[in-house]
């Protein structure tokens, strides 16, 4: 464990620094060249783009897709009626626990511009665009809040089910209606849950490679390409070993980031 | 998840579904309530059927073109269901060798986390130790970090080490990655062992690892299993690491090989590939429900213990 994941991390560190590439004579002997990735790396506006994007998959997917679907999916399968409710949770289910791989090859043909999706918006009369190469970031987020939402969803229900019901019954004898309860109640008893359940998605969507990879491969262009995308695009399509690594790195950065932020702030129970 | 990309997450690792724990309905406290919520009742059914569909039809793409000898990118029902994908697809070179290949790398990852993590979640949950908090933090960060972002870095390590292409190589990468989660999940199996029958063959004279081999891992097998199975999966459904790690096709995981139904001239052979997906799917999906069977509470320790 120590060699193989401490190892690649700190390895990232140095390859970061290096003018690695794949083939040549800077395979066999890469030089040191100091900061020099990053310099190339902070100065270019595919790098930036690149950020955007990332940025606006994880807010768009994970931190509003799925939380907001997956609370209200815990919602109505705890209130709605008896027989659907179950039914749904496990369709969901089943687009989460369904390989990763064969989850983007469906989203592909659904999202496809011979598509499933574009042959319903037919039936009601209307043209679908043409998904995946004029909206590719949207697509993939759609893509990933259909794969990724019953995580959520799991953990909503399981802290939803902690809500001692007295609580809402009682504000519901004082006249409170269903919003009122929810906002005063149901969502102020579950914050922690909410807390953590956005940290896990956000740190979870910030490494999506395959479904991107596999939906619209980073294009059209760079359209859709975030970071993990990005470095590998670098490293493997235009041999910049040490390029690519410096991208890794800087997602790696983001992601411990993030992590340290979950492990301090949020408090996970660590009791030993 | 996914690489653990797939799904990590220290409280709720394998969330049950929420039908399993839901509590039976209180019975209303005022009469009037059923006629008021009637309304949103049935919006609320409606909600959940427009989500069912939304999930439902990607999914019905898979079965239906899997049976559908001319099937395309959109859901059709197909004018006459064959088997005749399946035939096509379940060769040795297409299916079996890449199934098998999947099943000797998650098998071989599978063992060896549960192994490594059981022996190190051992002292973490019997002993205080100075570190331990640290060290406790430590995985949940390791078990945070996006994956796939390493997987350069990684890639460089092993064409030094001359690792590329090496199953074992591969497997250890898959372990490395998936044991963070993996001690952790088994730390919180072991803390429900209690340490009192330990005690017990400890004045019976048994050393600390055969107390851990014959008390504590008989009595925590159904938490190992869904250790076991969590990993396996994450594994089974890994394509990211394969994909970089792994260039012979005869030793690429299916995962990999699914892009064998991508002809060389841009033309997908639709019906196969789903026919593919299905058979590739079906162990993970299995084994998710196994999971379900294991976590409902099936620890029987309550009796082992005289309050």
């Amino acid at each position: 464990m120590g060699i193989f994941l401490v190892g690649p991390i700190g390895y990232a560190l140095y390859g970061s620094l290096t003018n690695a590439a794949l083939s040549g004579y800077r395979a066999v002997a890469p030089e040191f060249v100091g900061f020099d990735n990053y310099t190339q790396l902070f100065t270019s506006s595919q790098f930036w783009e690149s950020v955007w994007l990332t940025l606006v998959f994880v807010v768009g997917s994970a931190l509003i897709g799925q939380n907001v679907l997956g609370m209200a999916l815990a919602l109505l399968v705890r209130n709605g009626p008896k027989r659907l409710g179950p039914v749904v949770s496990s369709l969901v289910v089943t687009a989460w626990v369904l390989p990763e791989i064969v989850a983007a090859f469906t989203l592909y043909a659904f999202f496809a511009t011979d598509g499933t999706l574009n042959e319903m918006l037919g039936w009601v009369g209307l043209d679908g665009p043409t998904w995946l190469i004029t909206v590719p970031l949207l697509t993939v987020v759609l893509a990933n809040v259909w794969r990724g939402t019953a995580f959520s969803m799991m953990v909503y229900s399981a802290a939803l089910a902690e809500v001692p019901p007295d609580l809402t019954e009682a504000a519901e004898i004082d006249g409170a209606g269903w919003w009122q309860r929810f906002i005063r109640i149901t969502l102020p008893m579950v914050r922690r849950a909410i807390a953590t359940n956005m940290m896990l998605t956000t740190l979870q969507t910030l490494g999506v490679f395959t479904l991107i990879w596999v939906m619209t491969g980073g294009g059209p262009g760079t359209q859709s390409s975030t970071l993990p995308i990005l470095a590998f695009q670098q490293a493997f399509k235009f041999a910049q070993v040490g390029y690519g690594t410096a991208i890794a790195t800087v997602t790696l950065l983001v992601g411990a980031l993030f992590a340290v932020v979950y492990v301090k702030v949020l408090k996970p129970e660590v009791d030993s | 998840m996914t690489t653990p990309t797939t799904t990590p997450t220290p409280s709720a690792a394998l969330p049950v579904p929420p039908t399993a724990t839901r509590p039976p309905r209180r019975p209303r406290l005022s009469p009037a309530a059923p006629a008021r919520t009637k309304g949103p009742r049935l919006a609320a059914g409606l909600a959940l059927v427009l989500v069912g569909l939304a999930f439902l039809v990607p999914l019905a793409w898979i079965l239906l073109s899997s049976v559908n000898p001319a099937a395309t990118v959109s859901t059709s029902w197909p004018g006459e269901p064959t088997l005749e994908n399946y035939r096509e697809v379940l060769t040795p070179e297409l299916t079996f060798r890449p199934l098998l290949n999947s099943l000797v790398v998650s098998g071989a990852t599978a063992v060896i986390v549960v192994v490594v993590a059981t022996l190190s979640a051992y002292p973490l949950s019997r002993y205080r130790m100075r570190f331990n908090r640290a060290f406790l933090h430590t995985i949940l960060f390791g078990s945070c970090l996006p994956i796939t972002a390493v997987m350069v870095p990684v890639y460089a390590l092993f064409v030094t080490l001359g690792l590329l292409d090496s199953v074992p190589g591969t497997v250890l990468f898959l372990s490395a990655t998936a044991l963070p989660m993996a001690v952790w999940m088994t730390k919180n199996f072991m803390d429900s062992v209690p340490v009192s029958l330990e005690e017990a063959a400890w004045v019976d004279g048994a050393s600390s690892m055969q107390a851990l081999w014959r008390v504590v891992v008989p009595l925590m097998r159904p938490g190992m299993a869904v250790v076991f199975i969590f990993v396996f999966t994450q594994a089974w459904g890994n394509f990211f690491v394969p994909f970089v790690l792994l260039l012979d096709p005869a030793k690429q995981p299916a995962a990999v090989s699914i892009y064998t139904f991508f002809g060389t001239n841009g033309a997908v052979a639709y019906g196969q590939l789903a026919a593919f997906s299905v058979l590739y799917s079906l162990p993970v999906l299995v084994l998710y429900l196994v999971v379900q069977r294991l976590g409902g509470g099936s620890f029987a320790l309550a009796g082992s213990v005289k309050g």
